[in-house]
């Protein structure tokens, strides 16, 4: 059964903050955004929460490829900043988007991999026919404590992907996980903000799980770095998914246009998904895409992508990552403590 | 906590998609929606229609001083918007208060319009954004 991505859509809020004006306050030094390879960051506005970035990715989508909303039969939407612990985010996409009554729908939750675990849950009901289209999103408005490395880091934004089996803009080809117990990073029930091991969340977590998911996956379909014109790995900062992409065997050239975060920061569970959808937004029929995300806790999911005849069709149909990442304004840290509620009044 | 989810609840259609109404005997357009046309009363032919969204400011102002579930937002501009369609709405505009005019096209986007506290509902719906320059 062939299935994978009839259209995508992204949001980016266009506020952003410099890093340098974050170590500024805290006196980390000015070299701080060069040994994370990250310069600037989304901040979102004081209204936007995951559910309205989810909202406005999920209509980019639709608007796309003019996807009637009613065909979708599924909604599960990955983040780990829900706004709400139990009232599924999924509920509200669907009514503002103008689906049908008729969908299921969940949150999902898996730290930074959640948008590509509901890609997985969809690509499930499609591939069995029990939907006609599953709508995947990862969307988060992330949080990083005042003074601590996460901050940053932490960024807004999203990806809404419509996976399907009938007018593919890329087919799916394979995908492979892999999971273990592993506590690299968290965030306690009723907690403002994560907590992380630091250096821990390196080699054992991202690393280990990156390099795995992906080897695993070319061994079960027999191919290697070189079957693969683009590749986006999971972007904590600018340092990780280059250097685990040289271990793997891809190139710069490889990544480079899916590589987002030096300018907007880790969006989480946007974070890959933002990076696919920025190659997509570049890539030609017949070309292959390889994927890998990573979720602390943890796991990764790595698929491989086939860019089919209808990516031309639908490209323009809606704002592409590059033009979001061009319309910036830009925040100093009292604006943004305001903006993100760290400021009590 | 006394909840106002059942009112919030019933205008879901119009705040997340400015559903309203359209007399196709008169082709006059309604927001909020009506169920009686003015113009046309007994000979009226309503349906059900959902607002494009774009339309151009008529008037704005700026808030300094809000109500206590918006004070977080001042200054915010908040404008009377003509919708092409017709119809006028009074919305907010996610931009700084230098950055409105009147004349200027706008288009819909979604956001947090309140929250009841740190405990209640949240209410989503429509504001309104300065329209990009390719649109």
């Amino acid at each position: 059964m062939v299935s994978g991505i009839v259209s995508y859509g992204v949001y980016i809020p266009r506020f952003r903050i410099r890093v340098n004006e974050i170590s500024r306050v805290w006196g980390d030094g000015d070299d701080i955004s060069e040994s994370l390879q990250v310069f600037e960051k989304s901040v979102p506005d004081l209204d936007e929460d995951a559910v309205t970035i989810a909202v406005e990715a999920a209509r980019n989508s639709l608007q796309r490829a003019n996807v009637d909303p009613r065909r979708i039969g599924a909604i599960y939407a990955g983040s780990e900043s829900h706004p709400y612990a139990v009232k599924p985010t999924g509920t509200i996409v669907g009514q503002a988007v103008c689906s049908s009554s008729s969908f299921t729908a969940a949150d999902f939750e898996f730290a930074c991999k959640a948008g590509t675990a509901a890609i997985q849950a969809c690509l499930g009901l499609v591939g069995s026919k029990d939907i006609e289209l599953g709508l995947a999103i990862g969307a988060d408005v992330s949080q990083g404590a005042p003074g601590d490395m996460l901050e940053y880091t932490a960024a807004a934004g999203g990806a809404a992907y419509l996976i399907g089996r009938e007018d593919l803009a890329a087919e799916i080809e394979s995908f492979y996980s892999f999971t273990t117990d592993t506590p690299d990073f968290w965030r306690r029930d009723g907690m403002p903000y994560p907590e992380h091991g630091g250096r821990f969340t390196g080699e054992p977590a991202y690393f280990k799980h990156v390099s795995s998911a992906a080897r695993g996956l070319m061994e079960r379909m027999g191919t290697t770095p070189d079957d693969y014109d683009y590749a986006v790995f999971h972007q904590p900062n600018g340092k990780f998914p280059v250097r685990v992409a040289k271990k793997l065997g891809f190139s710069k050239r490889q990544i480079e246009p899916g590589l987002v975060v030096p300018m907007i920061g880790n969006t989480y569970s946007g974070s890959c998904l933002i990076g696919l959808a920025a190659t997509l937004d570049i890539a030609e029929p017949g070309d292959r895409i390889f994927v890998t995300s990573f979720g602390s806790g943890a796991g990764s999911d790595a698929f491989s992508i086939s860019v089919k005849d209808r990516i031309e069709d639908i490209r323009c149909g809606a704002p592409s990552v590059r033009d979001y990442i061009g319309d910036a304004q830009y925040l100093d840290y009292a604006m943004y403590a305001k903006h993100k509620g760290k400021l009590r009044i | 906590m006394t909840t106002q989810a059942p009112r919030f609840w019933r205008s879901i259609p119009q705040r997340y998609n400015l559903k309203g109404t359209h007399c196709t005997r008169c082709n006059e357009y309604f927001f909020p929606p009506r169920n009686l046309c003015p113009n046309c009363r007994r000979g009226a032919h309503l349906e059900e229609y959902t607002f494009k969204g774009t339309g151009t400011i008529v008037t704005h102002t700026t808030i300094y001083n809000a109500t206590e579930f918006f004070e977080r937002l001042t200054p915010y501009v908040l404008a009377i918007i003509q919708l092409d369609e017709g119809p006028r709405v009074t919305g907010q505009i996610v931009s700084s208060p230098e950055g409105v005019k009147i004349g200027m096209r706008v288009r819909p986007v979604f956001r947090i319009l309140g929250k009841e506290g740190d405990r209640g509902i949240i209410y989503y719906g429509t504001k309104f954004a300065p329209q990009r320059e390719q649109e």
